[in-house]
């Protein structure tokens, strides 16, 4: 009984929540373009369902091309770093101040290298930038962290380096890898998103586009339905990288 | 030292901020001689056998060895596998490092296996294994390069009596085969006198040798030799030994 109950538990919050504003909306007579009843956020949600999806596929799409940049970048950065403290000291500081300025600060600038015709390629660089970190710094770590015992037996079996990263550094850092690119994950689409905001949407036609276009014509219950869209699809991206990080784990764990 | 596997005169080892763990400390081990080092926690019984794996270097003093690269091998107190590799492949490792191939040091790898009563594991990853097991693949994994020089850092300690016990025997009948100069440190007496033909006892800060005591039996130990009369003498001395060393500490800590 329990177990049904806190099974059932996420479901009823929702529904309670859903049915509230509902009767909220109805009851208080509040205006449609200040807050839709979520029976009209359906409808326009099911309306809207072609180009809703279409957009969320551009989004996607430049979220994931951004995840591949920011990670290839990262791995050869991370790599960099775990072979010479010379290098970390040079490039970490760096690293670190690219991660703490806010994207927005720096997107009119990459507009203009992009090109103000391609929204798209700045909103890939932009979500890159923020995708960036968490994987460097997961990378960095793992692959400057191995069992030091592991390490001293490779370094006893008079291992060279390139077969000391290859069977002892790079499979060690694994699990930090994947950890980095699911935070990574979630990070690449606030980052398409927010770059879209900001880089000029119309070109690129996200789901921000859908969302500023919605808000300019006072379509609240569309704008509630591309952010119900968005938060649909980052959930399922979310779900995919944990399934892939717990398959990962258990690959490498053994068991 | 002539005709000695390995030795260390007068080395002496301090650390930054920390002041000298070992020495001066002399140790000359001859071909198949089982040392076994005793001592407090902190005597540098585990800073004396990185010295002879040639893992670090003295401060001061001679390190002077003899087994050549692949020579000579480390069991830890964990048995410290690649937790993503199988049992086999661990095993195999040495043997791929230093350029066998793959398919010649698997099959080495799973002879190994073998011999320390893993045979039906080789395909298990260390997280199926259970910790004695886990061990037994340390030991093949040590052995499977026929080394020399056999060094073992608490290797049993995380193991329980009766574990401990049979690896202890099997160890032996493994020595047999090859009869590598072996030195294990550990913290259990009757585990040194068991196994050792020269048990060393250390004091620490730094740590120094404070007594040492021939045990004269065959090796492997005939099944009576835990119960007889020089087992319990030899581990009687150890243990005043042990006493000794640990007692000027004691003070200094009052």
């Amino acid at each position: 009984m329990t177990r049904l109950v806190s099974a059932l538990a996420p479901w009823l919050f929702a529904a309670s929540l859903v049915l509230a504003w509902q009767a909220a909306c109805l009851g208080l007579h509040v205006p449609a373009y200040f807050l839709p009843t979520p029976s009209a956020v359906a409808a326009a949600f099911v309306q809207n369902l072609g180009p809703l999806a279409l957009s969320a596929g551009r989004t996607l799409a430049m979220a994931l091309e951004a995840l591949l940049a920011a990670a290839l970048f990262a791995g050869v950065l991370a790599l960099m770093v775990s072979l010479s403290r010379t290098l970390d000291r040079a490039i970490r500081p760096l690293a670190v101040a690219l991660q703490v300025t806010p994207v927005v600060a720096i997107a009119p600038l990459v507009v203009i290298w992009a090109g103000v015709d391609h929204p798209d390629r700045s909103i890939v660089a932009l979500a890159a930038v923020v995708a960036f970190f968490p994987i460097f710094s997961g990378a960095a770590r793992g692959l400057s962290a191995p069992d030091p015992d592991l390490e001293r037996l490779f370094r006893l079996y008079g291992a060279n380096p390139l077969q000391t990263l290859l069977r002892l550094r790079l499979p060690s850092a694994l699990p930090f890898i994947v950890e980095g690119a699911k935070v990574a994950s979630g990070l690449a689409i606030i980052g398409a998103v927010v770059a879209e905001f900001v880089a000029g949407s119309g070109g690129a036609q996200g789901l921000a586009w859908r969302i500023l276009e919605a808000g300019n014509r006072l379509e609240t219950a569309k704008m509630f339905a591309a952010i119900l869209a968005l938060a649909l699809m980052a959930a399922g991206v979310h779900l995919a990288f944990q399934t892939l990080e717990r398959r990962a784990l258990t690959w490498w764990r053994g068991r | 030292m002539s005709g000695s596997v390995a030795s260390l005169s007068a080395v002496e080892v301090a650390y930054p901020g920390r002041g000298v763990a070992l020495g001066p400390f002399d140790l000359a081990l001859a071909p198949g001689e089982i040392v076994a080092l005793v001592g407090p926690s902190g005597c540098g019984k585990s800073t004396a056998l990185r010295l002879l794996a040639g893992l670090e270097q003295p401060t001061s003093g001679t390190v002077t060895r003899t087994p050549g690269r692949g020579e000579t091998s480390v069991v830890f107190q964990s048995p410290t596998l690649a937790p993503w590799l199988t049992a086999e492949a661990n095993v195999a490792l040495p043997l791929e490092l230093a350029g066998v191939a793959r398919n010649a040091a698997r099959a080495r790898a799973r002879e190994a296996l073998g011999r320390v009563g893993l045979g039906q594991a080789t395909a298990a990853r260390p997280a199926q294994l259970s910790g004695g097991m886990a061990m037994r693949a340390a030991l093949a994994r040590a052995l499977v390069t026929a080394p020399r020089l056999l060094l073992l850092d608490e290797p049993f300690a995380a193991l329980d009596e009766i574990t401990r016990r049979t690896l202890a025997d099997d160890l032996l009948a493994l020595w047999v085969q090859t009869q590598p100069a072996i030195v294990f440190v550990t913290h259990n007496v009757e585990e040194a006198v068991y196994m050792a033909s020269r048990v060393i006892v250390m004091s620490a800060g730094p740590g120094r040798s404070a007594g040492e005591t021939a045990i004269t039996a065959p090796v492997p130990r005939p099944a009576a030799f835990r119960t007889s009369g020089a087992f319990r003498d030899a581990a009687e001395t150890v243990s005043a030994q042990l006493a000794a060393a640990m007692a000027p500490r004691a003070g200094a800590a009052t």
